[in-house]
């Protein structure tokens, strides 16, 4: 009892893998901590397990060996796809609300905390829009808000920004920061990019193929929210420097590759 | 006429181009068809004096139009009859078609147990059921139950595609939330099989219509009840050719308002994020 709650790991997988039904071996014994506060990005190749992981903790896959803490999903975390996963039929307001009316909270006291995680996206002006009005980007933006809406101690991304442009993207990671820091959540990400994971990551974990591991742990100081100038500091391009040979590591490690 | 020329020479190309040519525009859309529409009649009405066919064997388009107001008293109520006959049928197939989507999406069960009697009632020809439909219900309920079995197959085909074609990341984000079964159905299947379901309304509007002529065909009942299949019928054994006409005119105007009802009933639920329904800006 002498153990504070805060240096117990908020997510801790224990040797867990996963084999799919066809014998792919998608994930050999992972082991990981997540602490509370932290920025974790999960950076790795195509098919090295990093979204089955991701999908793991979520608690939307199941494990075939090993074991998984986190805490109550629903309540205390929130998803956000590699697709905005937006209900076309209703508005922004609507689909913000989502998370709150499963939990049986009507539209009417929901509406003080949609109104406030749509400020934090900075989509204020479109409560009444509907998705396909909506830009990329303003789409990902209210699936964010959507994941946020609980208030989750932990946040859960999968790609997000994959599919944006590089300016929208920019501007997406900065707007991630800024609310990271005023939620005060846990985020794990998932990322293939070396310099979206460096930018905003306290703690980059490099994952390899075939089967899916982790190869190399970076950690990145710098605190948050981040200047733009960090993008041409020399702890950003030094870090960019290890996880890209990392990267290359890993993809070294794939024979057929 | 030529300023005229000059005139239309001297429109910038913006307009034309925003505008569309001629052809796309709201005034060619109308005017094109009532306008061809009116030739062919003409044509028609030159051909049957012309030559001097008798009205027995093709009746002028004048001498149908003057029919179809001297019968009206007549033809309007069998009219009215088809289209109470087919809005039933419909309504009925709505309710049995969507329900039991509902309980195929739902059930593997059930879909195991009863995709023989639907698959049976969509392939057997309706007018080979007719005549046993006959011996069991009597000539009117056949021709509701013979409207009904045909309306219902694209309602049930439809709206199961529609439940079934969820959006998978939505279903994991209703998994993680811990959605329960009714939620599932209220705020994500059945929003989502919408326009499925409008679709198959639209295609069964049209086939009820034709199940309520075809089952009058073979039922063939008389009297008070009749609608309007029975009246082309009886205009034939008559040899009231121009009466078969005009009751012919009114059972395409039948499925021409249940055409347009249904489309602009789809359009009005849609048009705010479907796809179909969205007017494009570009």
């Amino acid at each position: 009892m002498n153990v504070r709650a805060a240096d117990l790991p908020l997510v801790a997988l224990k040797g867990v893998g996963k084999t799919f039904s066809n014998g792919t071996i998608a994930l050999a014994g992972l082991n990981l901590e997540v602490r509370s506060g932290e920025f974790l990005s999960l950076l790795g190749p195509s098919g090295c397990g990093k979204s089955t992981a991701l999908r793991m903790i979520a608690g939307l896959a199941e494990a075939s060996t090993g074991s998984i803490s986190r805490p109550v999903s629903g309540e205390g975390l929130g998803f956000v796809f590699q697709e905005p996963t937006l209900m076309p039929w209703a508005t922004v307001a609507d689909n913000v609300w989502l998370p709150l009316r499963l939990k049986g909270v009507s539209k009417g006291d929901a509406a003080a905390r949609i109104e406030d995680v749509l400020h934090l996206v900075g989509l204020d002006k479109f409560k009444t829009a509907y998705p396909r009005e909506l830009s990329g980007g303003m789409k990902m933006r209210v699936s964010i808000a959507r994941a946020l809406v609980m208030s989750p101690k932990l946040l859960l991304m999968d790609e997000p920004f994959a599919a944006l442009d590089e300016i929208t993207r920019s501007k997406l990671n900065d707007d991630l920061l800024r609310i990271k820091v005023e939620r005060g959540c846990t985020v794990i990400f998932v990322t293939h990019s070396v310099y979206e994971s460096v930018y905003l990551s306290s703690r980059i974990v490099v994952m390899a193929a075939r089967p899916g591991r982790i190869i190399a742990e970076i950690a990145v100081d710098e605190p948050m929210p981040r200047p733009e100038s960090f993008r041409r500091a020399p702890a950003y391009i030094e870090a960019c420097r290890r996880a890209s040979e990392a990267l290359l590591g890993a993809l070294g490690s794939q024979d057929h590759l | 006429m030529s300023e005229a020329h000059t005139m239309s020479e001297t429109v910038t190309p913006v307009t034309a181009s925003a505008s569309g040519s001629f052809w796309d525009g709201h005034a060619a859309t109308i005017l094109v068809p009532v306008l061809a529409l009116i030739a062919k009649l003409l044509i028609w009405e030159w051909i049957v004096h012309e030559y001097e066919i008798p009205p027995y064997k093709l009746p002028a388009p004048s001498a149908i139009g003057k029919t179809l107001v001297s019968d009206w008293h007549v033809l309007f109520p069998s009219f009215l009859i088809t289209m109470k006959i087919t809005l039933l049928s419909l309504m009925t197939a709505v309710a049995t078609g969507v329900v039991l989507a509902i309980a195929f999406t739902r059930s593997r069960l059930v879909e195991l147990s009863f995709t023989d009697v639907v698959v049976f009632l969509q392939v057997t020809p309706l007018i080979a059921i007719a005549p046993l439909l006959i011996i069991y219900f009597g000539e009117q309920a056949t021709v509701y139950i013979a409207a009904t079995i045909v309306a219902f197959f694209p309602i049930l085909s439809n709206t199961m595609t529609g439940l079934r074609s969820t959006d998978h990341g939505l279903v994991n984000l209703f998994d993680l939330y811990g959605a329960g079964p009714v939620q599932r159905l209220t705020v994500l299947q059945l929003p989502n099989a919408l326009p499925y379901f409008l679709t198959g309304l639209r295609i069964a509007s049209g086939l009820a219509l034709i199940g309520a002529i075809v089952a009058e065909f073979v039922a063939g009942s008389a009297g008070k009840g009749s609608g309007l299949a029975f009246r082309i019928v009886e205009s034939g054994y008559r040899l009231n050719i121009p009466r078969m006409f005009a009751a012919l005119i009114l059972v395409s105007a039948a499925g021409v308002v249940l055409y347009f009802s249904f489309a602009f009933l789809s359009h009005q639920l849609l048009r705010k994020w479907h796809e179909s329904a969205v007017r494009r800006e570009n």
